[in-house]
């Protein structure tokens, strides 16, 4: 059945809670909503449907991912062919795009940024403990992504604020401003084209763009579009993301007081801790094309369709999660999508969990007591990408 | 009980080696491997099915 409930994800209510939606239409005769607004799409609100949808990756493609169409023109003008890979790939592509990456991502890996990340949070915290009062998303989870992917790509950790720009620019305000996100695409391509010039002069060691320009696919050098696309992707989808998921849980702890006690009282709660802020504050929402008309829960979906993978509905639903509103810091089964699931599950993960740890036990280390200044002046951003923007706590 | 991997399943998410760090490690690639392969002893049991409760492509199987 089709419903037309022309949610609208743009829209500011939505934006701030957008839990309330979720549950009416997950509840409702069909768990599966459609809107004709900002390009058109379907969102289902089940966890079941949702997992189902990010398997079948042949009938539900990634050859668009963003909950947006992109602006008119983009595949036609300057670097149209630069994508994201492995997010925008599909099979049989997809295969090496993500596996030439995942060795960077494994656990191993980004263990050797901890100490480096560690000294990087307490550095920012020197910088405002002593005002007592500090902006919780602006002057601290917003700076730790883009430090450490700075460093991951080799390009300069001077330029973060810039970074930050674009990738706002590309990814948040750019939705609903299709000529800036046009622009800020731009710039990151060219950045990185930049770069890759410089490494094809200076090739340098233990550096991941050095390493992709040596790879070899199917005996030929993988092609320059992907080595571009992979740095894009890396800047976009390792920046937003991250600060989205540190920034809302510290809002989360300012106002649970029990909650911050538990953690000091009990350090082992860390690990099921992390796992609970991410179910209950998903920040990612992706997007799938439909490949061919299908009929999915009698929903029926045209070729060219967008579907929203509403991670964050599926998250709080009760058919899989017990009192799934509720943030219970030591839930025992936690399937949680936050991260996707299927064959592009979230490649940075383990270094998202790393840089969540990091930043939490080290603000509560320093800061094991703060509270919200005006719970009403907290701003979110939302769409592709739901977290605090602005946070302003005291202690 | 013994613990399996289900073939194809595994995408690497790590909730395995968090709920049960003695029973799960870590390929290069970060997907699962199983560390005991044999029978898992009493005291880590309910590690084992706190590991298979976590795991979001369903790619855990106790066995026994
Ligand atoms: C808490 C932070 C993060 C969240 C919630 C998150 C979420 C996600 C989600 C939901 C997907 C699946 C996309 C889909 O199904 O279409 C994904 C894919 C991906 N993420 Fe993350 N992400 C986070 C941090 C990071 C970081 C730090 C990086 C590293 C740079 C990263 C790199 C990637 C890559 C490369 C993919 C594509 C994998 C593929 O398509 O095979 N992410 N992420
Ligand atoms: S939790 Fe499941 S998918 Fe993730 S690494 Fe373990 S077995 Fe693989």
């Amino acid at each position: 059945m089709k419903q037309d409930t022309e949610y609208d994800i743009f829209d500011q209510n939505f934006i701030w809670n957008p839990f309330p939606a979720f549950d009416s239409v997950r509840e409702s005769e069909c768990p599966i909503a459609h809107s004709d607004k900002w390009g058109g799409s379907w969102m289902p609100t089940r966890y079941e449907d949702i997992v189902a949808i990010a398997q079948e990756h042949d009938v539900f493609t990634s050859r668009e991912i963003i909950v947006v169409p992109p602006p008119p023109g983009q595949l036609e003008g300057p670097y149209g062919g630069v994508k994201a890979p492995p997010i925008t790939s599909d099979p049989p592509d997809h295969h090496w795009h993500r596996r030439a990456i995942l060795p960077v991502f494994s656990p191993q890996s980004v263990a050797t940024y901890e100490q480096d990340m560690r000294d990087f949070c307490n550095g920012l915290i020197d910088g405002f403990i002593d005002k007592g009062r500090a902006d919780a998303a602006a002057d601290y989870a917003q700076r730790i992504p883009v430090n450490v992917i700075a460093r991951m790509l080799g390009v300069p950790v001077e330029m973060s604020d810039t970074f930050t720009e674009w990738v706002r620019g590309a990814l948040e305000v750019g939705l609903t401003n299709p000529e800036l996100r046009r622009a800020n695409r731009l710039k990151i391509i060219e950045f990185f084209i930049g770069q890759v010039n410089e490494r094809k002069e200076n090739p340098r060691e233990n550096d991941l763009i050095t390493d992709l320009l040596a790879l070899q696919v199917d005996g030929q050098p993988a092609p320059l579009e992907y080595v571009i696309g992979v740095c894009n992707l890396m800047l976009v989808a390792g920046i937003d993301t991250t600060w989205s998921a540190i920034g809302s849980s510290l809002w989360h702890l300012a106002g649970h007081p029990d909650h911050r006690r538990q953690l000091r009282d009990n350090p082992d709660l860390w690990s099921t801790a992390i796992e609970e802020f991410l179910r209950a504050y998903a920040p990612v929402t992706m997007a799938r094309i439909v490949d061919r008309d299908t009929e999915f829960q009698g929903c029926p979906m045209k070729a060219g369709d967008r579907v929203l993978m509403t991670f964050p509905a599926a998250n709080r639903d009760p058919r899989q999660f017990d009192r799934p509103d509720e943030v219970i810091l030591d839930r025992q089964n936690n399937r949680h999508v936050a991260f996707g699931a299927g064959i592009h599950r979230c490649a940075g993960s383990n270094l998202a969990r790393l840089e969540l740890k990091v930043a939490l036990q080290t603000w509560m280390e320093r800061i094991p007591d703060f509270s919200l200044v005006d719970p009403g002046s907290v701003t979110w951003a939302g769409g592709q990408v739901r977290g605090p923007r602005q946070c302003l706590v005291s202690f | 009980m013994k613990v399996r991997l289900i073939e194809g399943r595994c995408q690497g998410h790590q909730m395995c080696a968090i709920a049960a760090p003695e029973i799960f490690g870590s390929d290069e690639i970060g997907n699962a491997t199983v560390l005991i392969a044999g029978d898992i002893p009493a005291d880590l049991e309910a590690k084992a099915r706190r590991a298979e409760g976590n795991c979001p492509e369903r790619a855990i199987e106790i066995v026994g």
